[in-house]
């Protein structure tokens, strides 16, 4: 072994720990929480939404996670499921993307890193986007975009608000440029929505950066964000190599976010469905 | 013809030799012992020749290379060449004036537009003060801010796109770059002028987006316009910077391959050699297709207009759907 794979080795042994962050409860028992480290019962954790009781750290959901937490008697009615990713730019790193698509899909029983449809919360119809980290990071290429934006002229047509929830490590490289474009496309759909004034409440949780921070995550009429979630345009180790100095403890999370006027809220996941509801109550007057 | 060896890149240094030898022949004549008028047109030509085969064939690390040289006219060097009657106009009255975002009001061909653009500098001092050419959120909202004064005023945008990316810093971070660069896009898909986006340069990720929503997107035969530098995406990628050769490859991002994907409109030529050969011509060249693309825009009202940009936007995606 050569002293850069060995010092390289010992990054990736570093950065595991961020791979430990996917939860795959079933099978185990008990759970090490990522922040305090206390060892939760998992049923425990599951009934707690998925926060350490000991320490208040929130672990991320899945998008079918979140939606069962969310919605009235469960209930999604799911649009454009069907819409899978492409490789047509016929990219290869040390694996082609084709492959990747394949294996985020399995791993995550997901067609992409997002899923829109129609639901209600305290009984208000609502256009919901869920996105998901663990196909691909939530990374934001072309399905991802079209999805959003599908979903929000659909909003448009029937007069309803619109509640996204994101999660992404921002565009998605193996799609080059046209990843870029879905920023535009995007936010050029919010634009429509806003100017029908229909509500839109970005839910940013963690980590939500790039591209995805720098177009729909960003532009709510009500910005919120769950507890400690890191949120910015570049990625804290971009800048880090940047300044080439030290970031300021609690940098990007949330509640620093929140000091800077960046967000409406720092919410917590146990109180996240009332206060949506009392949001959209005060857009939907009866 | 003469160069200097430090402006030329590495793949234009076979250029040298024959230029040496040129440079001979015309000492030669000059002393007025023989005729060499014949040896020197040849070697003219054979120069350029060689030049415009280098050219033909770069590959797109290379392009890169071209689009990031240090004598590249910057936005303001193509403003003088391109409008009259530039006026600077600076500030976004929320907290700065960001240099390394420029822009105005001008004339083009007598009309009244506005336009803006990123700055880079040419020495590493103006470099410095240009911050590179990378804006924080400040220079985005003065661009807004004169994006909307001209649509107020019903003046068509021109906007000169070259930067590495919007910048990555602590500042930026706190006075919410992301935020900036989000409302630019909603905003620029709901202007009722034209508006056109050259990418002259570099067109850096989300930083070049971010005053790039034109009606039309043209860009100049040697400029890159990309998601991430091909540095980044092999360092995240690939694991290795080294492998950025491989990453230009893969992420398709030149002129030629940004109109294939129907991502640009138009592809604008350069100078033989580049863009900095010859600032003038290559400015003409940018004049030319800008009045070319802005006329019919002109015609159409503001309603046309958004469902024009709206269109275009909307369109971008390569996906199956079954």
């Amino acid at each position: 072994m050569s002293i850069q794979e060995w010092f390289s080795r010992q990054k990736e042994e570093k950065e595991g720990t961020y791979q430990r962050e996917r939860l795959d409860i079933p099978g185990n028992l008990w759970v090490k929480c990522f922040n305090c480290h206390a060892a939760i019962y998992s049923r425990d954790l599951e009934e707690n939404l998925k926060v350490c009781p000991k320490c208040n750290y929130h672990f991320k959901l899945t998008a079918r996670e979140r939606l069962d937490q969310l919605l009235d008697e469960k209930k999604f009615k799911e649009i454009d499921p069907k819409i899978i990713s492409r490789n047509f730019l016929n990219f290869t790193d040390s694996k082609s993307y084709t492959d990747r698509i394949t294996e985020a899909m399995k791993k995550s029983g997901l067609n992409d890193a997002i899923i829109t449809g129609l639901g209600k919360i305290g009984g208000i119809e609502t256009a919901l986007g869920v996105m998901d980290f663990s196909f691909m990071g939530g990374s934001m290429g072309s399905v991802v975009g079209e999805k959003v934006a599908r979903l929000i002229e659909l909003a448009v047509e029937k007069k309803i608000p619109v509640i996204i929830f994101s999660s992404s490590g921002g565009a998605r490289m193996q799609e080059g440029i046209m990843s870029l474009m879905q920023m535009a496309k995007t936010s050029a759909a919010l634009g429509r929505l806003r100017e029908n004034s229909l509500p839109y409440i970005s839910v940013i949780t963690d980590p939500t950066t790039g591209g995805t921070t720098a177009s729909f995550a960003m532009l709510g009429d009500i910005n919120l964000a769950e507890p400690g979630a890191l949120i910015g345009f570049a990625g804290p180790r971009v800048i880090e190599q940047t300044i080439r100095q030290k970031l300021p403890p609690g940098f990007q999370r949330s509640e620093y976010l929140l000091q800077h006027g960046m967000l409406d809220m720092v919410c917590e996941r146990k109180k996240l469905k009332e206060t949506l509801i009392t949001l959209l109550g005060w857009f939907h007057e009866v | 013809m003469k160069f200097e060896k430090k402006n030329l890149l590495e793949f234009e240094k076979p250029l040298l030799e024959l230029s040496e030898k040129l440079e001979k022949l015309t000492a030669l004549a000059a002393s007025g012992k023989m005729d060499m008028s014949e040896e020197i047109k040849m070697m003219e030509k054979r120069i350029e020749l060689m030049r415009r085969d280098i050219f033909s064939k770069l590959t797109p690390l290379q392009t890169v290379q071209v689009s990031r040289h240090i004598l590249r006219p910057t936005t303001l060097d193509y403003i003088q060449h391109i409008f009259e009657n530039f006026v600077e106009l600076h500030g976004d009255r929320y907290f700065g004036d960001d240099p390394s975002l420029v822009g105005g009001f001008a004339k083009l061909n007598g009309r009244s537009v506005t336009v803006i653009g990123h700055q880079k500098g040419k020495t590493t001092k103006e470099n410095i003060a240009r911050n590179f050419g990378m804006a924080n959120p400040e220079g985005y909202r003065k661009a807004l801010r004169i994006m909307r004064l001209a649509e107020r005023y019903n003046k068509p945008i021109i906007s000169l796109i070259d930067t590495p990316g919007a910048y990555p810093g602590i500042g930026g971070e706190e006075r919410g770059q992301a935020e900036a660069i989000a409302r630019n896009l909603r905003e620029m898909a709901e202007l009722t002028v034209p508006f056109i986006a050259v990418v002259t340069g570099e067109g850096g990720s989300g930083g070049a987006l971010g005053i790039g929503m034109g009606n039309r997107v043209l860009m100049l035969e040697y400029a890159i316009y990309s998601v991430i530098s091909p540095e980044g995406c092999a360092s995240i990628l690939f694991r290795n910077a080294a492998r950025a050769n491989e990453a230009a490859i893969a992420m398709k991002i030149t002129a030629p391959d940004l109109l294939v994907l129907s991502v640009i409109d138009e592809i604008i030529k350069e100078p033989i050699g580049g863009a900095h050969n010859d600032p003038e011509l290559a400015s003409n060249y940018i004049k030319a297709a800008v009045i070319k693309q802005l006329d019919p825009l002109l015609s159409l009202s503001p309603r046309e207009l958004i469902a024009d940009r709206y269109n275009k936007y909307r369109k971008m995606g390569i996906f199956i759907e079954e």
